[in-house]
């Protein structure tokens, strides 16, 4: 029997976050098929994973070190999406957030930690908000697809730090290696006790209180929420779209930018290749983020902390199991897949039958009348 | 014409939504080579029963033939294997494919190509046997909206359609390209096809058609033929010869000039001129009504007053204060409200709670603010202060509006409209939809606004409401103001005549 979507009248609330948990639960199911295949017991490799990520305090503070990008992404990814403007340009914005930070240090410059790191950060948010702005700007003035240029800027971005740092940049000592010099001291973010975990992490949490209540509380986030659910009432209601659009990418781009200072400043201490995980990039796991969290900050920070201990469980499974890296990707790539197919049967459901539905599927509430003529009550 | 076949008939044809019933049995004869003409106002029934038609909508009661063969319409599939076709006002083309591509799209059958060559030789015939010129190798975004209508047409004559409805085709186009379309309606007219023509423009109806259906409130008023009537009695059909209702009385003094518009001009969203230098004013305690059929310059005069179109010429004056091309933002400052007519698309956010919605084109003001901060509690406080008020029923200000009925989503925004100021209050078809309850409710409310000295421009297309409440009464015809009478004893024949295009100084 043919199937058909048929659209529901009222979206559900339960849905909307059983979503992502059943979307995760089939994730690791179709990935332990994988695993099967490959003669490896999922159960194990999963409970090897959770252990070492969340069961010792080393594997946790890891977590925490991959978690600092990720929330600092994902919440400037959710800022965007908030808007409907598809930021899909976070790893690229990441990249020159670094690169700015990085250039602090390249004027050669060797001061306190106290002047250097806020220089750092400043430029960092520049770098990655500028770079987050020419798409912004192209959307508002010429109307071109954000989802193109974000995402083809991210190569540009990842070419432009190659090119420093294969280039003019590139340490004399590090035989040959694709780098430049370590950071002096100042440059360096402060790490909490003998783990890798670095103030980065504070900054993320405090831009996530920071979001929250931009997007919750503010007048502002008001706008960018009336705009995302419908553009038309946000003219109405005399709200500056094309504005708000460009201070929402500024945001959202100047917070993968700061992502990219803390990761040269606090983990790698120079700048070189690869700053975000060549297997599953931070700024294209911050989507997925964004998504599972359902535009919530505080739903950004508790995805990224899952996230960085798929990472951490990642890496111990390839030393430990001798499983491949790519396992990371695989889990998150049907992750995805799953919530947005899932999102869709959340706002559609499955018919199985012949027909034509008797309710008008333009959607809109039970009780509204068929609109003017004008419009196609189209469907079926 | 008098041995010409019968190609559709609808007989008695009821199709009910919750809380409406938007086609009331229905009866609609259409014969081939005549040309149809469907009449009446936004939510008249029309578009409801051609999708009855299509197959998009399975009507609930009667019956439907085509060519003296009863059949049963279950998907839009089966209407395009009986030849029936339909042009939808919105396009549905791809626009990076060329014509060919677009017209073949959806045909063929399992995973056998399309002959793309002989698919073009075939467009090719058909573009110049009905006189639709458009070259089939161009891509979409190349190509006109005229010429992309004319591929519209072309892509339900390729799969055969002797029976083509046109959900109003004229809007869209400049009137040479009407006089175009007609030419080749009249063609394929002359091969026997059938076909329904939907337009509000009396004139083109006059032209066009050989015969008229009206519809009215879901029912057909009356089939003429059309070379026995006249637009005077179209558009008394359209609106109903008896109009009843009972005046709300006015103020008997007026204050202070409170809107000037002077010689305005705009275009609508295709370029094309949409108003044509209208003046007019309305007073402190004035209700100025705006009749009209639908789509002659009523919503371009609502968005231009309120900031949302910027005028090709002339001005608008509020209090005095020069506001021509003044953004949204600085109209609703200078204490202007507005009621769009789309309450879901425009008025109101939908996912978001009534609380929110209640503070929508207020939420900049000091009352609502705490800084950079929307005052959520004060917000709370007026929402539930708007419920009692205005009687709206919902569980609560938190519940997310979309979940409303339509007279209590009226409600919300009529509120909030009129609790915020006390200058001008713009309104669109403010009953449209609207149960007996509401609507009398809505009309008390406009009423009473009036009283306490608000300027009203109410446009709507129900001369009932107008007649009702309005105190003058302004006619949109084309873009043009036909004149402007008191409501008070005015003429609905007047009326019906300056609705159909005759300037008041002729008409009375």
């Amino acid at each position: 029997m043919p199937m058909r979507l048929e659209l529901r009248l009222e979206r559900s609330r339960k849905l909307e976050y059983l979503v992502p948990v059943v979307s995760v639960a089939l994730a690791l199911l179709v990935c332990g098929v994988l695993l099967l295949a490959t003669g490896t017991n999922p159960v194990s490799a999963y409970a090897e994973m959770f252990t070492e990520a969340f069961g010792t305090s080393y594997g946790f503070a890891e977590v925490l070190v991959k978690a600092t990008p990720l929330i600092l992404c994902g919440l400037g990814v959710m800022l965007a999406f908030k808007m409907l403007f598809w930021n899909i340009g976070a790893e690229g914005q990441l990249h020159m957030g670094a690169w700015a930070a990085t250039a602090v240090v390249m004027t050669g410059w060797d001061g306190s930690a106290w002047l250097m790191i806020p220089a750092m950060m400043f430029a960092a948010a520049v770098g990655g908000g500028l770079w987050a702005l020419i798409p912004a700007y192209l959307k508002v003035k010429l109307n071109c697809n954000e989802i193109i240029t974000t995402l083809l800027m991210n190569y540009v971005a990842i070419l432009w730090v190659a090119h420093f740092i294969y280039g003019p940049w590139k340490d004399p000592v590090s035989f040959g290696f694709p780098m430049t010099r370590q950071f002096p001291d100042g440059a360096q973010l402060m790490r909490f006790g003998d783990s890798r975990v670095h103030l980065g992490l504070l900054f993320a949490l405090v831009a996530a209180i920071v979001l929250y209540l931009v997007q919750e509380k503010s007048r502002w986030g008001f706008e960018i929420g009336v705009t995302g659910g419908n553009p038309a009432a946000a003219r109405y209601a005399g709200m500056n779209a094309g504005r708000n659009m460009i201070l929402v990418m500024l945001m959202s781009g100047g917070l993968a930018g700061l992502a990219g200072m803390a990761e040269v400043s606090g983990i790698q201490l120079k700048l070189l290749k690869d700053i975000s995980p060549h297997a599953a990039p931070y700024g294209y796991t911050a989507i997925i983020i964004a998504w599972l969290a359902r535009r919530n900050p505080w739903g950004v920070v508790l995805v990224s902390l899952l996230m960085g201990g798929l990472y951490v469980g990642g890496e111990t499974v390839q030393i430990t199991m001798k499983l491949p890296v790519n396992i990371v990707l695989i889990i998150q790539a049907l992750i995805l897949f799953f919530v947005l197919g899932g999102d869709i049967l959340s706002r559609y459901r499955l018919v199985y039958r012949r027909g034509v539905s008797h309710s008008p599927p333009s959607g809109g509430t039970p009780s509204a009348p068929p609109r003017g003529d004008g419009e196609v009550l189209g469907g079926g | 014409m008098t041995k010409a076949r019968v190609a559709v008939s609808m007989e008695g044809i009821v199709k009910r939504f919750p809380g409406v019933i938007a086609n009331d049995r229905v009866d609609l004869e259409l014969l081939e080579g005549e040309i149809h003409t469907l009449l009446g106002e936004n939510g008249a029934g029309k578009s409801t029963l051609m999708n009855v038609l299509t197959g998009i909508y399975r009507a609930d009661e009667g019956t439907l033939a085509v060519r003296g063969t009863p059949v049963q319409l279950r998907t839009p599939k089966d209407a395009i294997d009986l030849g029936i076709g339909m042009v939808h006002q919105s396009f549905k083309l791809v626009q990076t494919h060329t014509v060919t591509e677009n017209i073949v799209l959806g045909l063929g059958r399992g995973l056998a190509p399309v002959k793309l060559s002989e698919a073009e030789e075939k467009v090719r015939e058909l573009s110049e046997r009905y006189g639709l010129q458009v070259d089939p190798g161009a891509r979409i975004w190349q190509l006109s909206i005229g010429e992309q209508q004319r591929v519209e047409i072309l892509k339900i004559l390729f799969r055969g359609a002797r029976i083509l409805l046109l959900d109003e085709p004229t809007a869209v186009l400049t009137p040479q390209e009407a006089d175009e379309l007609f030419v080749t309606l009249k063609a394929m007219r002359a091969k026997g096809h059938a076909i329904v023509f939907i337009s509000h423009k009396l004139d083109e109806v006059m032209a066009i058609s050989d015969r008229i259906t009206v519809l009215r409130g879901g029912k057909n008023v009356g089939t003429v033929r059309t070379r026995d009537t006249d637009p005077q009695d179209l558009s008394n059909l359209m609106v109903g010869r008896e109009i009843r209702f009972e005046r709300f009385p006015g103020e008997e003094v007026r204050g202070d000039e409170i809107l000037e518009v002077v010689e305005l001009s705009a275009s609508n969203d295709r370029g094309l001129e949409a108003l044509k230098e209208i003046s007019f004013t309305v007073s402190a305690g004035e209700i100025l009504g705006f009749a009209g059929v639908a789509g002659n310059g009523q919503e371009e005069l609502a968005e231009v007053i309120t900031g949302l179109r910027t005028p090709t010429d002339g001005s608008i004056r509020l209090k005095g204060r020069d506001m021509t091309g003044a953004s949204p933002k600085q109209v609703i400052d200078a204490g202007v409200s507005y009621v769009p007519a789309d309450r879901h698309g425009v008025a109101t956010v939908g996912d978001l709670s009534l609380t929110h919605n209640s503070v929508l084109r207020r939420y900049r003001e000091k009352k609502f603010a705490r800084g950079p901060f929307l005052h959520l509690a004060a917000a709370v406080d007026y929402a539930r202060r708007l419920i009692k008020e205005f009687n709206i029923m919902t569980p609560g200000e938190g519940t997310a509006v979309r979940t409303l009925s339509g007279g209590n989503l009226q409600k919300v925004i009529l509120a909030r409209e009129i609790t915020t100021h006390h200058e001008l209050l713009v309104v669109m078809s403010a009953t449209r939809g609207l149960d007996v309850g509401a609507t009398e409710y809505v009309r008390e409310t406009l009423d009473e606004h009036r009283k306490k000295g608000a300027a009203i421009v109410l446009i709507s297309e129900d001369l009932e409401e107008l007649l009702s409440l309005s105190d003058r009464i302004a006619v949109l015809f084309h873009g043009e103001v036909m004149g402007i009478l008191d409501a008070e004893g005015a003429d609905i024949e007047t009326l019906g005549l300056m609705m159909a295009g005759r300037k008041l100084a002729e008409a009375s």
